[in-house]
């Protein structure tokens, strides 16, 4: 039994709606600092500009993935959105400090299907107070507000989650190569996800973990 | 023995966060107005004092930048001209020089917006707007002050009464620095105990009249006397 060296993690409609997305997030989360904190506003200038490019890019945020999860081509996709919507006893294990060693996950570690779902309901937050913020005539007062309160909160929650996964996929170029090139090195997913490794190899996974090196002293931060 | 067979635990976690998030969300929108309120009373002052500014970037205690039109009028000092016309005396227009050169006045306030957000102990620099109406000397017949904007389409209004308040400013400077353009520079009028929209922004003519003229948001629905704290069905603390 030879396991391929590379296993195919993502396909290039998922590599597309992932990267288009970024992209997008990359320009709302530029412009939005722009429009919200005087000091690079003064710096930016061209207030109108930045207004547009944000509510444009803003308007655009949910299209890659809903035209990446309609069609025919979006069957991985769908099948990866399945799979980090849901947690399993694995993934429990993995969240107590105590027992992460032993646990087998899947295609995705707990931290990436948290992230995932709080950035995916973000967008529609996000969308739903970015309408009424401008559109801001057809509510009142209090609602005006309130959405910018919203608006203004998860923002800052974006800024962390994009941040903290943007730094966890460096500190693992296997991972981040996934998305990059859509494989990974079959040893890789042995060792990380080897539930994953085991359903698309056939192959057991079981073998007794490979020493601690050094990098894999902090666990916490190793497994991204 | 028959095996244990254990259905797998799965927790919709995906779901989960989209109805907390969701959740969050809807009641945001519906009491953030209360709650923003109670964050800029209560943990703006202290977010103030943080030598670092680092905790500024958390949306309590800032300014807002709101415009009625699609793009930040531009007009440097060297263009900049006050007009003050109406019933008054004579007519004037003052350029920046003379502005500043009249009689300086200095006023720390907190701004308070009718949106909510408050930012503690602003300072502000600039003219009486009670200088600048002796300067052109009111006729006995008026009752209110009109203020049009510069970027075509914002206007305000006072009565007189309100008008000469010694808290009442044609401000130039903010923060010890030139009016920034998207504050209003180069200069607004700065009405400290009301409501922001009253200090109207990009300051161009200052008007004379008879009656109190309903400026553009109180043809929208705000209140034409815009206390802070006594009106708009708010209750903000007093900001002067």
């Amino acid at each position: 039994m030879n396991a391929p060296a590379e296993l195919d993690r993502f396909d290039r409609v998922e590599r597309l709606a992932h990267w288009t997305t970024a992209a997008l997030f990359g320009v709302l989360m530029f412009t939005g600092a722009a429009l919200y904190a005087g000091p690079i506003s003064t710096l930016v200038g061209q207030r109108y500009l930045v207004e547009t490019i944000h509510l444009c890019a803003g308007l655009a945020l949910p299209v890659p993935l809903l035209v990446g999860l309609s069609g025919r081509w979006g069957r991985r996709l769908r099948g990866d959105l399945h799979r980090l919507g849901r947690f399993d006893d694995e993934d429990r294990r993995w969240l107590r400090r105590s027992t992460r060693d032993q646990a087998r996950l899947g295609k995705f570690n707990p931290g990436q299907k948290l992230n995932a779902a709080f950035l995916g309901s973000a967008i529609v937050v996000m969308l739903g107070t970015g309408i009424l913020l401008k559109w801001y005539s057809l509510v009142n007062l209090d609602i005006r507000t309130g959405a910018t309160f919203v608006h203004d909160w998860v923002a800052l929650g974006i800024f962390f989650s994009v941040a903290g996964h943007i730094f966890l996929a460096m500190r693992d170029p296997i991972a981040l190569g996934g998305m990059l090139r859509g494989s990974v090195t079959a040893r890789w997913a042995r060792t990380e996800r080897p539930r994953w490794f085991e359903a698309e190899t056939g192959e057991a996974a079981t073998q007794p973990r490979p020493p601690a090196t050094s990098s894999a002293s902090n666990p916490s931060l190793s497994r991204f | 023995m028959e095996p244990e067979v254990r259905p797998p635990r799965e927790t919709a976690i995906g779901r989960r966060v989209f109805l907390g998030l969701a959740t969050f969300g809807t009641a945001g929108v519906i009491f953030g107005s209360q709650i923003q309120g109670w964050l800029e009373r209560n943990v703006g002052p202290i977010l103030a004092k943080d030598p670092t500014g680092l905790l500024q970037l958390l949306p309590i205690g800032n300014f807002r930048i709101y415009s009625v039109t699609t793009d930040l009028p531009d007009r440097s000092r060297a263009q900049y001209r006050l007009t003050v016309k109406g019933l008054v005396e004579r007519e004037i227009v003052l350029t920046f020089d003379e502005l500043q050169a009249m009689p300086r006045t200095r006023l720390v306030r907190d701004f308070q917006c009718v949106t909510g957000w408050r930012v503690p102990e602003v300072e502000w620099a600039g003219v009486r707007l009670a200088d600048v109406l002796d300067r052109a000397g009111v006729q006995t017949e008026a009752r209110a002050v009109r203020f049009v904007s510069f970027d075509g389409a914002y206007s305000e209004s006072l009565t007189l009464p309100q008008a000469r308040r010694s808290d009442v400013i044609v401000a130039y400077e903010m923060e010890h620095a030139p009016l920034s353009r998207e504050h209003g520079g180069p200069a607004r009028l700065y009405v400290a105990p009301m409501y922001g929209y009253k200090s109207c922004k990009w300051l161009d003519t200052i008007e004379l009249t008879r009656s109190v003229e309903p400026g553009y948001w109180e043809q929208r629905g705000y209140s034409v006397d815009g206390w802070v704290g006594h009106s708009n069905h708010r209750d903000d603390e007093r900001t002067s």
